[in-house]
Formats: C-alpha cells, structure tokens, sequence
C-alpha cells in the first residue's frame, strides 16, 4: 500500500525554485530516504508533505488524502532545528505533547523504547544532543502515528549516538511506523533506508535501493594487491570480469565487476603468485551520487 | 489547554527572574518612595492628593504590568519561534497559538499578583486606601492590562531575534511611561504633553487606574483609546506574527 504519494510537486520561494517537479511514493513499512546535499530542497519538500508549507503546484496524498488536523492526528514529524524550552523535563515535554492527540502513545514504553527511561526528570537543556534528539523522535511518536517524518536527525551528532539514533531507527521501524527519513549522510542512508529519493537542486535524480543506485553508478569494483612473484598483466586483462589494469609501483590495481575478487585471486595464484595486501574497495553511495548528480555531497 | 497553561507556569516558575523583578521592584518602589514624608502630605498640584494616593501605587501598578507584557512576554515568544518550539508545535493537531494564550495567561496572572501586593501592602504598610471603586478598577486593569499585552504581541510579531525582543520592548516602554506619569506626575507635565499623552496607549491607562483609585470615574477618552489599542495591536499582530 502507497502511504505518500507526491506528484509533480513544484514551490518556490521568492527568488529561487526549492523544489522543482518532485515525484514519489512511500510504500506502508519502508523506511524512505530523502537524499541530497544542503539546499537540495529535501526539508520543503516533506514540509509539504508534512501540510506545513501549500505547494504551488502538484499534488501530495497521504494515507489516502488526509489533510489538516486528521493528517497531523496520523503524522509524526521530527524537523531540523527545533528545540523545547531549556527548563522542560522530559517527561513533563511527553505529557504535554501527549495531550494534543486523541489516541496517544503509552509514555513510560516510549521513554523505554528511545532509552531515556533514566532521564524523565531531566531539563531538556540538560540532556547531551543525542539525548535530545531521541526526545525529538519520541515527541514525533507520542501521537501513535502511522508515518514519521524524521529531517536531519543525526547532523551533529557523535558516531555513536548516530548508531544508536539509527538502531532506534530500525526498532521504529519494526514496529509498524513508516518512516520518511531525510539526510545528506551517505552512510546514514545506506544503512538505513529500503529505498531512496536522490534530490539535487529541487529535482529527483533517482529513486531507487542503495544497491540499486551503487549498481546503476556503474557497479566498479576495485582490487589492489602487492603480488610475490612476477606474472603477465594479459593473465588478468584476459579475464571477463576485467575492465583494467594497472600497476603502481609494486602494487596492482584491477577494476572490474560481478566475482572480481574471485576470478583475479584465481587467476594470479594459476600464474604462480600470491596476491598479499589483497584489498577490495565497493563502489559506494557516494560514487553513486557523484554518478548521478556529477556533484560530491558535503557531509 | 489546562495542560499548556500549567505547563508554561512551571517553565515560569522555573526561570523566576523576571516575575520576581516584575513583583518586587514596584513593591519596594512603593514601600520605599512611600515612606518618604514629602510623599505623605496632600499637594495643592495634585489636587489635593498626596503622592502615595494614587500616583505611586497607580505608577507601580502600570510598571509590573508593562514589565511583563513589553519585556518578559516578547522575550519569551521570540525565543520561542528562535528556537523552533512553535514550529514543533505547528507539527501536531494543536495550534501554537494556544502557546501563545498560555504565555500570556502566566504573564498577565504574575501582574495580577504584583498588583494584589501593592495594594495589599500599600494599605498594610503605609495605609493607602484601597481603590474606592473596586470593580471599576479591576475592569480598568482588564483593558489597560489587555492593551500592553497587545503592545507586547506585536513586539513579539516584528522583533527580528530574542535578543531585540526586549530591547525594543524598552525602547517602546520609556517614553510611554515618561508620558504616563512614571517620573514627574502627569499633573506637573505641560498641557501638550498631558493632551498628547492621552492619546498614547500607557498614559490612559495610567491615568484611569489613578481614577479608579480614587473613588472617580475613568474618562470615556482613556477607555477608547485603551480600547482602540487592544483592536489595533490586536489585527496587527495576528497579521504580523511569524511562527518560524
């Protein structure tokens, strides 16, 4: 079942077009990302969709054409840069934000599910980032909501409260909600998301799975190693899942696809070698976006 | 919305500094100035009056007011919308308007117990009477209390950062209250100033308290152009006000 749909969606603010043409779907279950560099028009684009902004054109239909108060009742939204009040503790903030909904979420399993069971009575200006984000994802479930729209949830963070915000993530996600996930981490979307809108300057690039967009990138692969003993490069360059080679000092390097590693230990151990300080490198997200948008992402 | 309310008096009491300086610096203005004897005896200029009949508690009223409604409320919301707190709240089925009820709800009950204090303990400590015409008083302080924090609104609405806020609130506040009597009664003030002053939105309400105070009826004046504040600042800052 299609949760979001987006067609066509165009707005512009006064002198530049944030978002231009966006279309996609959000399946029931899935975790969705919304990837693009800053400016890419990621956060207007599901303020739309959250009806906080009205686009000038195009179309938005969540869970089959909710709007206003009915929408909000059924969608958690989590946006950029939005604090509580220095002095609220954490459970006063979710009994408050509790009673704005009419079938809220049991509040102690909350606290429990985003782990800030041992910060009930703590101010929010008192909690680390983390903290404080894991209250602004419980804040976006405290409506028992079918979707969650969560922006930018990990910038700022340490490495591991980004773990730990994305392992939240997942357990979110089993638990039924879909989640609508923007970010201009690569890794972060890898991770994360079943599939992904790439957006630059207003525009879908592709949406595809993050397997998906590597392969559509082109798929390379890369194994380098140091070889003991010597061999001819046409033992390689012979081989089908080889498009190159090249030799960089003692060290080789071999791009191809599909069991690269494979075919070129195979083929250098029949030549009589040993391949030592083997190493693979994958095309990641990132190659794929560059593919994509012939930009890098600024993390 | 009991729940918004409460919640917001919490914060409030959490951060008292400035419902304490809204509370305590008129009553220690009264007690203070009250007790110096040239305060205590009827002067000719006021009509008879002496200056801690009504001038000083009516000035000290008008001041816990105006403390809260053009300083500490403007403060607040801003900080507010700076902070995303009201687009958060823009995000769920509850309008973030009703914060800004609550806020002003608090802001309004702190000079409701600053105002309770000053005349309790004006009547206590320096034995001035109690507003003869108890009920038209209360209604003056509705309508004055309601036309600064209209003021206040509209600070809040056009005030580009938290740190403007009350800045501008201050700015707006001086010179109204040099108008409203708050340094040299508005007796001893030129005629063009007092004529001036009458159209302005804190001198009205300061003289009408005054009015009140003293057993006479507010002028019909004064409570229009109290009147005429609260609609203006009232359409202004709904139109005005930014949530992000």
């Amino acid at each position: 079942m299609k949760v979001i749909e987006v067609s066509n969606l165009r707005k512009r603010y006064r002198d530049h077009l944030a978002v231009d043409d966006v279309s996609f779907t959000v399946e029931e279950g899935e975790i969705f990302g919304v990837l693009g560099p800053n400016g890419a028009g990621k956060t207007t684009t599901v303020e739309c969709v959250a009806g906080l902004r009205t686009p000038d054109s195009g179309t938005v239909k969540v869970l089959g054409g909710l709007s206003g108060t009915e929408l909000k009742e059924r969608l958690g939204v989590q946006l950029q840069s939005s604090a509580m009040p220095a002095k609220i503790k954490v459970w006063e903030a979710l009994d408050l934000y509790a009673s704005f909904y009419r079938t809220p979420a049991d509040q102690g399993a909350l606290m429990e599910r985003v782990g800030l069971a041992g910060k009930r009575d703590t101010p929010y200006g008192k909690l680390s980032g983390g903290q404080q984000q894991r209250l602004s994802i419980a804040l976006a479930l405290i409506g028992g909501p079918r979707v969650a729209i969560l922006d930018e949830l990990t910038t700022g963070l340490d490495p591991q409260a980004r773990r730990d915000t994305w392992e939240l993530i997942e357990q979110v996600r089993a638990d039924g909600v879909t989640i609508v996930l923007v970010t201009h981490f690569m890794e972060e979307a890898e991770r994360l998301c079943d599939r992904l809108a790439v957006i630059d300057s207003g525009r879908v690039v592709a949406v595809d799975s993050p397997s998906g967009l590597i392969s559509r990138a082109g798929g390379q692969q890369r194994v380098r190693f140091r070889p003991s003993g010597t061999f001819d490069d046409a033992v390689l360059g012979a081989l089908p899942e080889v498009t190159g080679v090249r030799r960089d000092g003692g060290q080789v390097e071999v791009t191809g696809t599909g069991d690269l590693l494979l075919a070129v230990t195979a083929a250098v151990a029949a030549a009589g070698a040993v391949p030592a300080d083997l190493r693979v490198e994958q095309a990641t997200l990132d190659d794929a976006f560059l593919a994509l948008t012939g930009k890098k992402i600024s993390a | 919305m009991n729940k918004m309310i409460l919640t917001e008096a919490k914060l409030f009491l959490r951060e008292p500094g400035g419902p304490i300086f809204a509370i305590l610096l008129p009553l220690a203005l009264l007690l203070g100035l009250g007790s110096i004897p040239g305060f205590q005896t009827a002067d000719p200029a006021l009509g008879g009056q002496r200056v801690i009949d009504t001038q000083l508690p009516g000035m000290m009223v008008l001041l816990s007011v105006v403390t809260m409604a053009l300083t500490a409320l403007p403060g607040t919301l801003v900080a507010y919308r700076e902070s995303g707190v009201l687009r958060r709240m823009s995000t769920t089925p509850v309008r973030p308007v009703r914060l800004l009820v609550a806020q002003v709800v608090n802001n309004v009950a702190v000079a409701v117990v600053a105002t309770v204090l000053l005349i309790g303990l004006g009547n206590l400590v320096l034995g001035v009477a109690v507003p003869r015409s108890l009920l038209a008083f209360a209604g003056v302080f509705l309508l004055g209390s309601a036309s600064m924090f209209g003021l206040g609104l509209l600070i809040a609405a056009v005030a580009p950062s938290a740190k403007a806020a009350p800045g501008i609130g201050s700015l707006l506040m001086f010179p109204l209250l040099f108008m409203a009597g708050m340094w040299v009664p508005r007796e001893f003030l030129p005629d063009l100033a007092q004529r001036i002053g009458d159209f302005l939105p804190m001198a009205p309400f300061a003289q009408a308290l005054r009015d009140t105070w003293a057993g006479h009826a507010p002028q019909p004046l004064h409570l229009a152009v109290m009147a005429a504040t609260v609609l203006v600042t009232g359409v202004l800052s709904a139109r005005l006000f930014r949530w992000e």
